[in-house]
């Protein structure tokens, strides 16, 4: 996994509330076998038309945020189902950083194991973020894990909250299987005593 | 000892480690696995050279793009991409050695359906899936959630998933339910209130005496979109109804072992006094029968209501009940009951089981589906499909004008040929009504069984207590 350290980017607003996982990459993308290539088609339905040309007031149609790598998001983001190709579309994109007041649960493990990171913080300072990022191109924000802080393009600090493991992980680019595979043993004591205790299972 | 809930019961049983900060390995009981979210994860595998951890505990079926058309097995049916996956799924199940259910298998059917019918599902386990409905499974009190591709690599893998514990909900429904009035209604009913991030953070337990009445069937439908409520899962705790639906399945414990797991089983609830971090409690009494009006499941109404006005909510509710309301090309203040509907979807793993299509049977027994209605019913599992040709409901919807399907998750999520066409609107017996989830610029209603085949014979939305 790629690591996550400190990033200064541009961010994209999307108000939006409730953003689901159909709307980051509707179903007709999960046909894949593969974890690449999404990215074409995030946020499919807003951002082309039928015909396959662009919708130019979707945020990242806009010029100005073509390249962005933070989003600035409504709450509730990444509701509805567990397709991890919703945080594949994302990463894909080159977005490494989303910002919302809350995140669905399962995307927001996904996004971790995804060399994602997920900033959850109270309305007034996504609200700051979201005022940051509508000024485009050049309003480039700060997003530094170690310090656990995103710095606007004025200058303003917030900082923010991570889970210390999930943060490691990020940091350090660090697979969590191989991590797990070294706690074996616990695992084959737990399973041998549960032969004795519930050998139904 | 201090009082511990249904939910810390359970997960106290499956720690096999616990880190400083509290995260934890879970032990993971029962892994299912279908083909569109576990390809990359087998990739996975292979690549590092690993194999699957206890193939025995783990379920493969292909549910979600499997044609539901008779003669599916012609592979012409399927999409060169959908071929791609069900053979990966096959290739993969056999090479891993794990259970397997093929669509040729009349077990064959919605992953989450299967396992409980095959007694893969037990009280107690921990039960995961790449699939946010596998939180149906708590309705055998057992904790059951969705994982990412990720995690279903790890869960092959270590048979455990890195956790940290989530916080206790306690979802009350108090007293009985009026006629008309079903589980989906229930489940519906309760997002409505909390919304869909409500459960957020949460494990919920369903109790009451609403909840106690229904049956597997019904608790299967209420726990299975505790993920619409934001919820983490959701459990009921197991009880007589629960051990009578069990008892004798293929995988459930016998003689000496079906004693010793059921001792076990008796002490799966919450103790008296157990702390619970956030409380809701309806009135069964209360409940109406409920229908969707936009395109979050928290867009939820009595069937007697209307349109509501965008400016009416608060916030960014505003904007996207606006978004909604044109999406789903209504008419703040139009009666719920006069919305016209083309395309009527009964199935789904939260509805797609014998007892729904019982009530629907009930109501179209006899009639017809309305003049250019394009209804259809498919089963959840080919056992089910079996069942209701054998109780003869399968004759009374053919005759009725239904479509009667082979099982599969079908237009639940239209990755299959059953798609809604622009513009189409349905009154859809499944769990969600984002926008395009039943197909592009497609029109979902969510409702329960009764309410979807109503609607079927009328044209439109309607309140199932006017056929009663
Ligand atoms: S029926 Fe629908 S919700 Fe259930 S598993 Fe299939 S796609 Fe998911």
């Amino acid at each position: 996994m790629e690591k996550f350290e400190k990033l200064t980017g541009i961010a994209a607003p999307m108000p939006l509330v409730n953003i689901d996982t159909d709307m980051i990459i509707p179903k007709v993308f999960l046909k894949s076998i593969a974890r690449t290539g999404f990215g074409k088609n995030l946020f499919d339905e807003m951002r082309y038309n039928r015909d396959g040309t662009e919708i130019e007031d979707f945020v990242l149609n806009k010029p100005q945020y073509r390249n962005s790598e933070i989003l600035v998001a409504g709450d509730n983001f990444g509701c509805g189902s567990s397709r991890e190709h919703a945080p594949w579309a994302i990463a894909d994109f080159g977005i490494k950083c989303v910002v919302s007041t809350s995140f669905a649960d399962i995307f927001f493990n996904n996004c971790f194991k995804n060399g994602i990171l997920p900033v959850v913080l109270p309305q007034e300072q996504v609200d700051v973020l979201m005022k940051d990022a509508e000024k485009g191109e050049n309003a480039r924000m700060t997003v530094d894990l170690e310090a656990q802080q995103i710095t606007t393009s004025d200058g303003e600090v917030i900082k923010f909250e991570v889970d210390a493991f999930k943060k490691q992980c990020l940091l350090e680019g660090l697979d969590d299987i191989g991590q797990t595979l070294q706690k074996q043993s616990s695992v084959e004591a737990y399973e041998g005593k549960m032969a004795q205790e519930r050998p139904w299972v | 000892m201090s009082p511990k809930t249904l939910y810390d019961k359970i997960w106290d049983a499956h720690v096999a480690h616990e880190a400083e900060d509290g995260t934890c390995l879970l032990y993971i009981d029962r892994h299912l696995v279908h083909e569109v979210t576990s390809p990359q994860a087998f990739e996975g595998l292979r690549l590092a050279g690993r194999k699957v951890h206890a193939p025995d505990k783990t379920i493969a079926v292909p549910d979600h793009n499997v044609p539901t058309t008779a003669g599916r097995e012609d592979p012409a049916q399927m999409t060169a991409e959908s071929r791609i996956q069900v053979e990966a799924l096959d290739k993969n199940a056999r090479e891993f050695g794990v259970h397997y259910y093929p669509v040729s298998d009349v077990r064959q059917g919605i992953v989450h359906i299967v396992g409980p019918e095959q007694g893969w599902t037990l009280p107690g386990m921990t039960v995961v899936c790449g699939d946010s409905h596998t939180a149906t499974h708590g309705a055998f009190g057992a904790l059951a959630h969705g994982i990412g591709t990720s995690e279903v690599e790890h869960v092959l893998a270590t048979q455990t998933l890195i956790q940290k514990k989530s916080l206790n909900m306690k979802v009350e429904i108090t007293g009985k339910l009026k006629p008309g009035v079903t589980a989906k209604d229930i489940t519906l009913a309760v997002i409505g209130e909390t919304g869909t991030g409500g459960g957020t953070g949460y494990v919920i337990e369903y109790c009451g005496e609403a909840i106690r009445d229904l049956s597997m069937e019904g608790r299967m439908t209420v726990c299975n979109m505790a993920i619409e409520g934001g919820a983490r899962a959701g459990l009921i705790a197991p009880d007589e109804t629960t051990y009578a639906y069990v008892n004798g399945r293929p995988h459930a414990p016998k003689g000496a072992q079906w004693e010793a797991a059921l001792n076990w089983w008796k002490t799966l609830y919450t103790d008296e006094g157990a702390h619970f971090d956030k409380v809701v409690t309806l009135k069964g009494e209360d409940i109406q029968p409920v229908v969707t009006w936009g395109t979050s499941p928290e867009d939820v109404l009595p069937i007697t209501g209307v349109v509501p006005n965008p400016e009416d909510f608060e916030g960014g509710k505003v904007e996207a009940a606006r978004r909604s309301i044109e999406y789903m090309g209504l008419t703040p203040g139009q009666k719920l009951t006069d919305i016209e509907i083309d395309t009527v979807f009964i199935g789904s793993c939260t509805n797609g089981r014998i007892e729904d299509f019982r009530a629907v049977a009930e109501v179209v027994k006899g009639k017809k589906i309305k003049d250019g209605m394009r209804a259809m019913i498919v089963p959840g599992s080919g056992l089910v499909r079996a069942q209701a040709e054998e109780e003869g409901l399968a004759d009374i919807f053919r005759e009725a004008g239904f479509e009667w399907r082979l099982a599969g998750c079908s237009m639940c999520l239209a990755m299959n040929p059953d798609q809604l066409s622009e513009g189409e609107r349905c009154a859809a017996t499944s769990n969600r009504n984002f926008e395009g989830r039943q197909g592009y610029k497609g029109r979902t209603h969510l409702v329960s069984p009764a309410m979807a085949a109503a609607a079927a014979i009328t044209g439109k939305l309607t309140d199932i207590r006017d056929l009663i």
